[in-house]
């Protein structure tokens, strides 16, 4: 029997593995293609761009995971939504020092004056500010210690995907079909949450009389 | 919306566009290919597969007016550009632009002129003396590239054609046809693309109309055959593949006033003290430099366009 959870354990370190390097890939392929000199006239917006949209992404795939979790039964995707949540800061800290040292050379007063004129960047600036409490109390002592604190804090991440979205849509010039396709998933996945909360909502008045077959469950 | 009055209206646009441009393709490729096996060879070939880019221009001056500075690579200017009609992301224009046909290609220069005129490409590149023009070329976007343009100034053009004493503004069409350009197909803009100049801007030396670039013929993605230059505006004043340039007394609507008229202005000339209502204007990047520099006032042609300017507030008349 114990060789039976060996097997299992290293089969999930695998597969957490597999999953680590998957979410690496990105930077990986940016960064031969910075290598071979394939990232065309303008090779520091294609990195800024880059990695600001993998952000963006590792935001809602992050939020998927619960939404997935119940839809599939599959329990041990909770697994990997930690790891998932860090990748989104990883890409996040990322963009922003792409902003920092690449946009604004480190000019302090350049950036005060950007993130308090600028609302795209007043919101992608707060969102990754945001992302980093998060990032800090993600260890597993920190959730032990903040206990029920600890799920009030990280539902930040709902309106730090949102101005991941507005940060997107306000810096397009006019073709804001990305940010609309960003911000649509993320319209799904805050209804899903919206949903189920609604069908959990407690009940007094009228007890269902057929629990297991509300459709909310199952959402 | 231009409505127009019947008397306007040409026979080029009364055919139907679509047999129209099926007629112009179906002559394009036997031609084409007509040449191809009476050559045999691969530089005939070359023609066909980028279209005409590629073609050396001859007799080309060099200009006083040109800049000194550093080039911009072929690639660069060749794989780097805002051209809305092939694709909003800047690596598109240069792999969706094959499907613009850039000859036979007439231009109609009209309005409130006293001669208007239909010219046929060819006959605009023996127009003028062509010469090379070392332009910067400033993005509104915030970044920049020194171009070696080939072109004329529009000045011989609007000598040609006589404005009226009521012609105070030029309205520059890109051509419209979605066959051709896929990207009219998406709703970004309201097609086609229009701009505008004043008369006096539109006479200034440094106002070309370009057909080349690098010694050779414009290539697609960079506004074949015909485009205007205008280095001290934003690059979207300089208007690609141009099919009509109206005379007009009021001042012109434009593509990018109609889309967001509290961030594009009519005048649109680079101005570091001026922002974009969402990001700074007093920086930018050269294209293949790793740090920003300092955004010039006219984009360093003040000496030159300052004073057709002169007393008008520059925060209003963006």
């Amino acid at each position: 029997m114990s060789f039976e959870l060996k097997i299992r354990h290293s089969k999930f370190n695998i597969l957490k593995a597999s999953v680590f390097l998957a979410c690496l890939s990105p930077l990986g392929l940016l960064a031969l293609d910075a290598f071979r000199d394939n990232l065309g006239a303008n090779p520091i917006e294609v990195i800024t761009r880059s990695v600001g949209t993998w952000t963006l992404v590792f935001l809602l795939i992050t939020l998927s995971v619960t939404p997935l979790r119940k839809l599939s039964g599959w329990n041990s995707l909770i697994k990997f939504r930690r790891m998932l949540g860090l990748f989104a800061f990883f890409y996040g800290a990322l963009h922003f020092t792409t902003y920092i040292w690449l946009d604004q050379f480190f000019d302090l007063q350049g950036i005060v004056k950007d993130v308090m004129k600028r609302p795209f960047i007043t919101v992608g600036f707060a969102s990754f500010v945001l992302l980093i409490p998060l990032a800090i109390t993600s260890t597993s002592g920190m959730i032990r210690r903040l206990g029920k604190r600890w799920q009030q804090l990280h539902r930040l991440v709902y309106g730090i995907a949102v101005g991941g979205v507005v940060h997107f849509l306000w810096l397009v010039k006019a073709d804001i079909t990305q940010p609309v396709v960003y911000g649509t998933i993320l319209a799904l996945l805050l209804t899903y949450r919206l949903l189920a909360a609604w069908s959990h909502r407690p009940r007094v008045a009228v007890r269902p009389q057929a629990h297991a077959a509300m459709p909310g469950e199952r959402l | 919306m231009l409505i127009k009055k019947p008397s306007d209206l040409r026979s080029l646009e009364i055919t139907d566009k679509s047999l129209y441009m099926d007629r112009r393709k179906f002559i394009r490729s036997a031609s084409v290919s007509l040449v191809g096996l009476a050559a045999g060879g691969s530089s005939l070939l070359r023609f066909t597969e980028e279209t005409s880019a590629g073609v050396k221009l001859d007799g080309v001056r060099k200009s006083s007016l040109s800049t000194t500075e550093t080039l911009n690579s072929p690639k660069d200017i060749t794989t780097y550009n805002n051209f809305y009609e092939f694709g909003t992301d800047k690596y598109s224009p240069a792999q969706n632009a094959k499907s613009l046909i850039p000859r036979p290609w007439t231009l109609v220069v009209d309005g409130e002129v006293k001669r208007a005129k239909r010219f046929d490409i060819d006959e605009l590149l023996k127009l003028s003396p062509l010469e090379e023009r070392i332009y910067r070329l400033r993005c509104v976007e915030g970044w920049s590239m020194v171009i070696p343009w080939i072109g004329f100034p529009v000045s011989g053009l609007i000598k040609q054609v006589e404005p009226t004493s009521k012609a105070k503004f030029l309205e520059l069409t890109t051509l419209l046809d979605p066959k051709q350009m896929p990207g009219q197909k998406s709703g970004v803009l309201d097609w086609p693309y229009v701009e505008g100049l004043r008369l006096d801007e539109a006479m200034h030396p440094l106002t070309i109309l370009g057909v080349g670039l690098y010694g050779e013929v414009l290539p697609n993605q960079n506004g074949a055959p015909i485009r205007i230059v205008v280095p001290w505006k934003y690059g979207f004043k300089s208007v690609k593949s141009i099919v009509r340039i109206r005379f007009v007394e009021q001042q012109p609507m434009t593509a990018w006033m109609k889309a967001t008229p509290s961030e594009y202005g009519f005048y649109s000339n680079v101005n570091p003290e001026v922002d974009h209502p969402r990001w700074s204007q007093a920086r930018e990047r050269r294209i293949g430099e790793f740090t920003k520099r300092k955004t010039l006032m006219f984009n360093g042609y003040a000496d030159q366009v300052a004073q057709l300017y002169q007393g008008m507030d520059l925060r209003k008349y963006f």
